[in-house]
């Protein structure tokens, strides 16, 4: 007996509909039997870890700026994967785009107007695009593989990240502690409230905002212009695409400037809300973690942004499991990998059936 | 003298582990498989070998656990991407994910915790020799299973009937599939090799070079060690120059950060990552040299049909 894939006709719709579902569903049971195994009440620690987060206005507002950045960066990375272009490196790109934008609050302190707002925001942008131009360019012009120099390139600017605080960047009165100064007023991220206290105050920031109209721009970018056509083209069928006409250069400038100005607008929008100042440790590799937003949410921005709640419960519930069970927060990010291994092993299943057979046969020859 | 005996001897132990996960992966990529979960298999084969040496005490014992962890993962990855032909890419990328999780996990009540060392091996008369006794004949045993490896692969995969099955199917699986060849079974023994080999070199990293466990021990040398791949060419021997030299580059690194040449010790720190990208430019600007053996299939999905 062995299980084999047999090929579908045609691809399957439900299949591509149900599959991150099944996978969550395969995630939870897997997730259920580890408890077990550690002695926990299995229902009791998935209920912590997974529904818990969901309870309370507060812990949604927590979900939701967990949430932005993955999605954020889940959409851009979501286009660039459907077109066949690898950038892993998201992680450096956030982390470049943090610095180009605390580089105003660091050299004018003093600026406090609503144009050092949108500076820092706009440098946050160039910055991660500046970062991911450096693969694209190394892709295009001596076709150096993207994955390995992205990746890289996330240590080479955490390196020079952690440089900039201990060093030049330093806040002279922050006791020596590895950090710039703090940011305030104009140079952090204003709140809107987006529901009504009599329904338990809601509050999001600007960066919140950015993502969905990121996911929907991208979303109407793909579904309804040439310019998407041309990148799930190339990402479906390299070689149509060649014939098509399209240069391949062109797109992963385009895919890797995209998802690296996405990345680094998610670098400054954390640093300008979350963190409130440039240190070490800005991103709980937020970067790697859009990589399993990006797949969960079918490669498509409006799913990316579904998916990055799915992975900000994750995030949530690992430190709610930590302080509730005793369980490491290390736990997330097992069941986060678990859970892109799945999402991948169930999409297989939209291209192909699952078959078990009994001991191969030998083909019955013709004896007449 | 002293100081280039050590500099030198520091220089194998840092190309080690690079030289072993790498030799792995070659012979995966040889074989038609993109494993892009090195750093992951890395990182569990480091805990687990640390753990099973301090459990153990006996260091042996960790590198067969090392092993072991790395064959575990791997076969998780052959499941995926030959039985369920998932993306080779994002599984790898998934396998790196999950490895770092688990391994920093498993990891966490061996944080501080003082570790078995492998010690280096003594010949009597010979290591004793000055200069060149400690550098070749003084080293850890993984030092010499390293090169016994590449050689190895090397004479296989090149003067063996079993490698010219491993680079067929790499090259060409329906060819080898129409030849009668298992394609599958081939890629899976590949895979699992491929993960022994970055087991082992986690192994070595937590047993050897630092004898402890860190979070994150691994530092991208699982990725360094695939872009040595490219580097090579795909040839082992070029691999071992390879290794070396990117062992002897991050040494001089870490020996000027020592001298204080004034240079802030972060950028020495990002050297190694810089070189990487700096030989992977070199080497794929080359169209000859790549085209020549980068396996055809690389990375490609293979499903008999019946």
């Amino acid at each position: 007996m062995r299980l084999v894939l047999e090929k579908r006709a045609e691809r399957s719709q439900p299949m591509a509909l149900l599959s991150p579902v099944i996978a969550i569903a395969l995630t939870l049971v897997t997730g259920g039997i580890i408890f077990a195994l550690r002695g926990l009440d299995p229902f009791h620690a998935l209920f912590v870890y997974f529904i818990e987060p969901l309870t309370t206005s507060w812990s949604i507002e927590h979900l939701i700026v967990k949430a932005t950045p993955l999605a954020l960066i889940g959409a851009g990375l979501a286009v660039s994967y459907l077109a066949n272009v690898w950038n892993i490196g998201a992680e450096g790109q956030l982390t470049a785009g943090a610095i180009f934008g605390a580089g105003v609050p660091v050299f004018f302190p003093e600026m406090q107007t609503p144009l050092t707002l949108i500076l820092m925001l706009m440098l946050g942008v160039l910055g991660g695009m500046g970062f991911a131009a450096i693969p694209a360019f190394l892709k295009n012009r001596f076709s150096a593989n993207e994955i390995l120099t992205s990746l890289m390139l996330v240590y080479v600017v955490q390196l020079i990240l952690d440089w900039l605080v201990r060093g030049p960047w330093r806040d002279p009165q922050g006791y020596n502690f590895p950090k710039t100064i703090g940011f305030s007023g104009w140079q952090t991220l204003p709140s809107f409230q987006i529901l009504p206290p009599s329904i338990g105050p809601l509050y999001v920031n600007l960066g919140a905002i950015f993502a969905v109209l990121a996911a929907f721009a991208l979303a109407f970018l793909m579904g309804r212009t040439l310019k998407g056509f041309e990148l799930r083209v190339q990402g479906v069928a390299p070689r149509a695409g060649r014939f098509a006409g399209f240069s391949r250069a062109k797109t992963v400038w385009f895919c890797f400037l995209l998802s690296g100005g996405l990345a680094g607008l998610a670098g400054i929008c954390e640093v300008m809300s979350t963190v409130g100042q440039l240190q070490p440790g800005i991103s709980p590799g937020y970067g790697f973690t859009a990589i399993i937003v990006a797949f969960l949410g079918r490669l498509n921005p409006i799913g990316a942004l579904v998916a990055a709640f799915a992975l900000a419960i994750s995030y949530l519930g690992g430190e709610s499991a930590q302080v509730a069970l005793g369980i490491s927060d290390k736990t997330a990010r097992v069941f986060q990998g678990m859970l892109l291994f799945y999402i991948l092993a169930c999409d297989s299943l939209i291209l192909y059936r699952l078959k078990l057979i009994g001991p191969a046969r030998l083909p019955v020859e013709s004896r007449a | 003298m002293n100081e280039l005996l050590s500099i030198i001897l520091t220089i194998v132990t840092a190309a080690t582990p690079l030289l072993l996960a790498a030799t792995g992966e070659l012979v995966v990529e040889r074989s038609g498989v993109l494993n892009l979960g090195v750093e992951g298999m890395m990182a569990v084969g480091a805990v687990c070998g640390f753990g099973a040496a301090l459990m153990t005490g006996s260091p042996l014992i960790g590198i067969l656990a090392a092993i072991a962890a790395g064959v575990l993962l791997s076969l998780l990855f052959g499941f995926f991407t030959l039985t369920m032909v998932s993306n080779q890419v994002a599984t790898g990328l998934a396998l790196t994910l999950l490895g770092l999780g688990l391994a920093g996990l498993i990891g966490e009540g061996f944080v501080g915790q003082p570790g078995a060392k492998l010690g280096k091996i003594v010949i009597p008369g010979l290591t004793g020799i000055p200069f060149i006794g400690p550098i070749l004949f003084g080293q850890d045993l993984l030092v010499y299973v390293s090169l016994i490896i590449v050689a190895a692969v090397s004479h296989v995969m090149f003067r063996t009937k079993t490698g010219l099955i491993i680079r067929a199917v790499g090259d060409s699986h329906q060819s080898a599939h129409a030849l009668g060849y298992s394609v599958i079974g081939v890629r899976y023994l590949a895979v699992m090799f491929g993960g022994g080999c970055a087991g082992l070199a986690g192994g070595y990293l937590s047993l050897v070079y630092t004898p402890q466990w860190v979070e994150n021990m691994t530092s991208g040398r699982g990725w360094i060690a695939l872009a040595l791949v490219v580097f090579s060419s795909w040839l082992p021997w070029r691999l071992a120059i390879g290794a070396y030299l990117f062992g002897t580059i991050t040494i001089l690194g870490f020996s000027l950060q020592a001298i204080g040449a004034g240079i802030p010790s972060q950028l020495l720190s990002a050297l190694p990552y810089i070189v990487t990208i700096a030989a992977l430019v070199v080497i794929s600007g080359n169209r000859a040299l790549t085209r020549a053996n980068t396996p055809a299939c690389l990375g490609q999905p293979f499903v008999p049909d019946r």
